[in-house]
């Protein structure tokens, strides 16, 4: 796990949905460079290819609602996301978000964080500095679990290491 | 403890639990559809072999029902060599339907048990007195792997509902109205619990449609009491032995919500959003150009039903297409043998098979840009249904019939059924 991000924010809304993020007809793709030319598709046609350059999402309340496909934060991992804030998150996504290795961080008062503003996240310490405003946000530490996930960066290399399969 | 609690804690190995633990859970049912290829992909890149126990696993070819892609086509066959290799007898093909409704109908949910689907409308079981709810790819992989899922015990909002209503009523204008009062994020990280002396009266179909769009509020999971009507469907469907969880008297939910809607009128969510719900008579007469019935929302039996009572002795207006889906092989057979069917392709309604298709815009019923659709289905993010410059109205399916039979949004004539 990275401890450290830094990156610039592209800010988006309430209640952005899974099918904005990454729309259904997209889903039957299973190579990831592919899924990343569609990511945010469904809000703009023109954002997948400018995420690579900001790096860092911010979002409002329930960011991910709707449905349960992975392609939502893989997709944005695979455009170049590197960490997704949000003021609280939908279930399934964070859940996802977290299985694939890429750290959500729950920030009840993100809103004050703009688009464009340039970031410092520092995850072990559960600091966000806003360096273009000059502020610092303190969020609650991974849970011990969750911690272990991110650090095996994703379920998969999670278990793979752990030789949890017993069936072999 | 609440019912809820009660599986959860007879899941994991523990006398009791309480909301805010995280715990991992011995999972009952694991249910995948084929949208997700990528849960054989990381199962393998974990190191799997075998699934942990083929009896416990179900396959659903529901969303690609057919496959209209080549690539759709490859990923079910894919999922096919590794159902026939793995020795997984529970697999939906493509004539079976949308997997919640054929788990019921097939006597594999009882109440009490834990089921997990790579799916968010999972939260549908709660209406038969299990633990359900969806999970990720990933999720699934691990659960395949080792038979088991973390969860965080969530805390439980009650939803309690009175009076009495009109006939033009039907679960979904219910959800719609809780929806818009709770909003999207109402239920984040919480399980909710649907009761009061209304639900008690409710069909078991229409009492899954509230469990069904719990996930639109954010819920996890969600529950309704079983009683005498549950247990004969259940009965009807499967021999299987259950216990039916409890909840204690004197446990304190998370919330309390108290509705009265006797007064309530057909409910339309405008598009764009599943909370921003207004009355259907706010905007009576807006053109449409499709009207979907389907889904495991909408499109259950008494939704079909409803279709064809709605365009009894009518046509469907010229140049508005309404597709009808019914959601099950044994949903579509009821109502083939009811006459809905006909009733529907004589009012010049188009039938396509059970599957989810056209609710998520994959197939069979695509929407151009600019065109209006009403829907009985769950959702209407911009681009649902295709170009997101279309527009879905959410709508019970009586609604979306009685428009379909207009041309224009309409309210259900008389009787719903």
């Amino acid at each position: 796990m990275i401890l450290e991000i830094q990156g610039r924010v592209l800010r988006l809304g309430d209640n952005v949905d899974t099918d904005q993020i990454y729309p259904s007809r997209y889903i039957e793709i299973t190579n990831e460079s592919e899924m990343a030319q569609h990511a945010l598709e469904g809000i703009d046609p023109g954002l997948p290819e400018k995420l690579s350059a900001v790096g860092i999402l911010v979002a409002g309340r329930n960011f991910g609602c709707g449905s349960s496909r992975e392609h939502a934060p893989r997709s944005l991992r695979a455009a170049g996301i590197k960490v997704v804030i949000a003021e609280s998150f939908a279930r399934i996504f964070y859940r996802n978000a977290i299985n694939l290795g890429l750290p959500a961080i729950h920030i009840p008062s993100a809103r004050a964080i703009n688009s464009g503003d340039r970031l410092l996240v520092r995850l072990a310490e559960g600091k966000l500095i806003d360096k273009t405003t000059k502020t610092e946000y303190l969020f609650e530490g991974f849970s011990d679990f969750v911690l272990d996930i991110l650090e095996a960066g994703g379920l998969v290399s999670y278990y793979k290491s752990r030789n949890k399969d017993a069936h072999a | 403890m609440h019912a809820l609690e009660a599986i959860l804690a007879s899941h994991s190995g523990r006398d009791s639990v309480s909301a805010g633990e995280i715990i991992t859970i011995d999972v009952d049912i694991a249910g995948i559809n084929d949208l997700y290829i990528q849960v054989l992909e990381a199962f393998w890149k974990m190191g799997g072999k075998r699934v942990w126990d083929p009896k416990k696993v179900v396959f659903f070819f529901d969303h690609y029902s057919p496959p209209s892609t080549i690539k759709a086509a490859t990923n079910q066959r894919v999922m096919r060599e590794f159902i026939a290799q793995q020795g997984i007898e529970n697999f939906f093909d493509i004539n079976e339907g949308v997997c919640h409704p054929v788990l019921f109908d097939n006597g594999l949910v009882v109440p009490g048990l834990t089921v997990v689907i790579t799916d968010s409308h999972t939260t549908t079981h709660g209406a038969y007195g299990a633990f359900s709810t969806g999970v990720g790819a990933t999720d699934m992989a691990g659960v395949l792997l080792t038979g088991k899922l973390w969860v965080k015990v969530p805390e439980i909002a009650r939803i309690g509902i009175t009076g009495a209503l009109n006939d033009r009523i039907m679960g979904k204008d219910i959800i719609l109205h809780i929806l818009k009062k709770l909003r999207a994020d109402g239920a984040v990280y919480k399980a909710v619990e649907f009761a009061g002396p209304l639900v008690a009266n409710m069909s078991l179909e229409q009492r899954t449609v509230l469990s069904n769009m719990s996930v639109e509020m954010g819920a996890k999971a969600s529950f309704i009491s079983i009683d005498a009507l549950t247990r004969e469907e259940i009965e009807r469907r499967t021999a299987k032995s259950y216990t039916i969880p409890v909840t204690d008297s004197d446990y304190e939910y998370a919330e309390l919500f108290t509705f009265d809607l006797s007064e309530l009128e057909p409910q339309v969510a405008l598009p764009g959003a599943v909370d921003n719900v207004v009355e259907v008579k706010r905007v009576l007469g807006r053109s449409i150009d499709q009207a979907y019935i389907g889904g495991c929302t909408g499109g259950l039996f008494e939704d079909i039903d409803a279709a064809a009572h709605q365009l009894c002795g009518k046509r469907v207006r010229k140049g508005v297409k309404l597709i009808v889906s019914p959601a099950s092989r044994s949903i579509y057979l009821r109502a083939l043998e009811a006459g809905y069917i006909a009733e529907i392709v004589r009012a010049g309604g188009t039938i396509v098979n059970p599957g989810c298709g056209p609710c998520l815009g994959v197939h069979q019923g695509i929407l151009a840009p600019g065109e209006v659709c009403v829907s009985s289905a769950s959702r209407n993010f911009l681009g649902r249904m295709g170009s997101t410059e279309a527009k879905i109205y959410l709508t019970s399916s009586a609604t979306a019939a009685a428009s379909a039979a207009k041309g224009v949004i309409a309210l259900p004539i008389k009787e719903t059924r």
